[in-house]
């Protein structure tokens, strides 16, 4: 440091303050920053392990910066400014409407993988379906301390929004169906929350384990379960009173829904049964 | 029990999709013909499957092995705010859960296992890079919020999962003392975002994440009455709140 500022001094005597400027302005070089860390580590050799850590970090985040990163803020203010020239702007009055309230006919259950949104797959506009996604498109029964979230949607739908339709979709090649195939049915979990939410259609696992053959390869298995598993939660939905009584009342129709992303197919089944409304009193 | 309508779709022209359909299908009217929710289904997969799925082959071979999405997206159940059409994503980007008012309760086995599930599916499984929340305007869920509480009308569910956004309606009504109607409702929406944004971190995963660097928090709101949407907070802002 002192030689350096030797030669500043001389420097700014022969009336060339250029150099004087550079260090007062941009500082540092990356080869004073070189030069400064040599120094420290001369004098303290404990560090070195320290700095080489910090230098490769230092490296992999420069060298980042080169490539083509992923920038999550960028793709969604991008894919907003689409949306807002092509859909928004171009059609006022539908945004309008549905700025002051929403009447959409559907409540649709789809399952939270990223390839089965039904406003992909069924090409729901805004303002047409009231959606839960949840993992395996899953209802569970009627319960205000397990299933506080699922309950509080189809009250929503059923109660306030008066859909018409509830519509659950299962899908092909379901994690989360696998998983309910998969893991065993009893004993210790070893997952968090994930084994434990699946286990909501055990029945469906019971009855396709029960009805298929031992020939019947563990995919197919998991197909047939993907479609029971709708089912099941078709079913589930009954244990709820508000949806018991629009069903029984013609207001509110069920079906099921499987969409096979491998052979581009869609299945539609309405749940149809005979209810009494004198055995809901 | 059951009757299978089988609706493999093989039709061969392109069917575009009617907005205007759409639109009537939305507003009320004296003549309007019945509603049929099967050929409203068909349809639409037909416009999926003619204008998408047929036609990038390759992409949904791909996709058909394997999802990589790079988000896990919390959106409000409200048929106005599918991130699918708000930010215009393509299948395969986002795992998604969608509830009442786009909340994120905290950790609990009991009580929000649907939503533990998805954030432990998405980060562990899955290797999500970017979690967002997104708000937005209007929201019956926290509308119903701050009405409570209702001494007139209770509901089973609705209440009870809406008070997880309470820390939210607490902290602005203390700020903001005056603020009232949309005013107030705006401000409760955003620091409801906040809120479930600050619960993400009680998951450990989410934790484990961040401090690795390979999770990052996104805080976003849609305002559909001016068309706008906002970016409210990216990972540092996130703070939570200090209980004394």
């Amino acid at each position: 440091m002192a030689g350096k500022f030797k030669n500043c001094i001389t420097l700014c005597c022969t009336g060339k303050p250029s150099v004087v400027e550079d260090m007062a302005t941009n500082g540092y070089t990356c080869d004073d920053a070189i030069e400064g860390l040599k120094k420290l580590l001369s004098e303290k050799s404990d560090l070195e392990s320290v700095a080489a850590a910090k230098i490769k970090q230092l490296t992999a985040e420069l060298e980042a910066t080169d490539t083509n990163e992923f920038n999550p803020v960028e793709r969604i203010q991008n894919g907003f400014a689409r949306f807002k020239k092509e859909k928004y702007e171009k059609n006022p009055t539908l945004y309008g409407e549905l700025a002051k309230s929403q009447s959409p006919k559907f409540l649709v259950f789809a399952c939270s993988d990223s390839r089965v949104c039904p406003s992909h797959i069924l090409d729901f506009q805004p303002g047409e379906a009231f959606v839960v996604r949840n993992i395996a498109n899953m209802v569970p029964p009627y319960d205000t301390v397990k299933h506080s979230g699922v309950g509080a949607a189809v009250e929503y739908a059923v109660v306030h929004l008066k859909v018409e339709h509830i519509v659950v979709i299962g899908h092909s090649c379901c994690g989360g169906i696998k998983g309910l195939m998969s893991f065993p049915d009893e004993g210790p979990t070893s997952t968090h929350f994930i084994e434990q939410w699946v286990k909501i259609c055990l029945p469906a696992k019971s009855k396709v384990k029960a009805d298929c053959s031992d020939d019947v390869d563990f995919t197919d298995q998991c197909t047939n379960c993907e479609k029971e598993a709708v089912n099941v939660s078709l079913g589930n939905l009954l244990t709820y009173p508000f949806v018991r009584d629009a069903v029984v009342n013609n207001q509110l129709s069920l079906k099921g829904g499987h969409y096979d992303f491998v052979k581009g197919a869609f299945d539609l089944w309405n749940l149809d049964f005979a209810i009494s409304p004198s055995l809901f009193q | 029990m059951s009757n299978y309508l089988n609706n493999e779709a093989t039709a061969s022209t392109e069917i575009p999709r009617n907005e205007n359909e759409v639109e009537n299908a939305n507003q009320t009217g004296l003549e309007k013909p019945a509603f049929d929710p099967i050929k409203r289904i068909e349809k639409g997969f037909q416009f999926f499957k003619i204008n998408e799925f047929n036609k990038y082959p390759d992409y949904y071979r791909q996709l058909a092995e394997k999802q990589e999405p790079k988000f896990l997206m919390f959106a409000c159940s409200d048929s106005r705010v599918s991130p699918t059409n708000i930010l215009n994503l393509r299948p395969g980007e986002a795992f998604m859960n969608r509830n009442i008012a786009n909340l994120v309760p905290a950790f609990n086995k009991l009580r929000y296992s649907d939503i533990g599930a998805i954030i432990e599916y998405a980060i562990l499984a899955l290797k999500v890079e970017v979690i967002v929340v997104i708000g937005h305007s209007r929201c019956g869920g926290i509308q119903r919020l701050l009405s409570l509480p209702d001494k007139k009308t209770s509901y089973d569910f609705i209440d009870d999962w809406v008070s997880v956004a309470k820390p939210a309606k607490e902290k602005v009504i203390s700020k903001h003392p005056h603020a009232s109607g949309e005013e107030l409702q705006t401000l409760v929406e955003k620091e409801s975002v906040m809120n479930s944004l600050v619960n993400l971190l009680s998951y450990p995963y989410v934790r484990t994440g961040l401090a690795d660097k390979k999770l990052k928090l996104i805080g976003g709101y849609y305002d559909f009455v001016c068309g706008k949407f906002e970016i409210l907070a990216v990972d540092s802002d996130i703070k939570p709140t200090i209980d004394i």
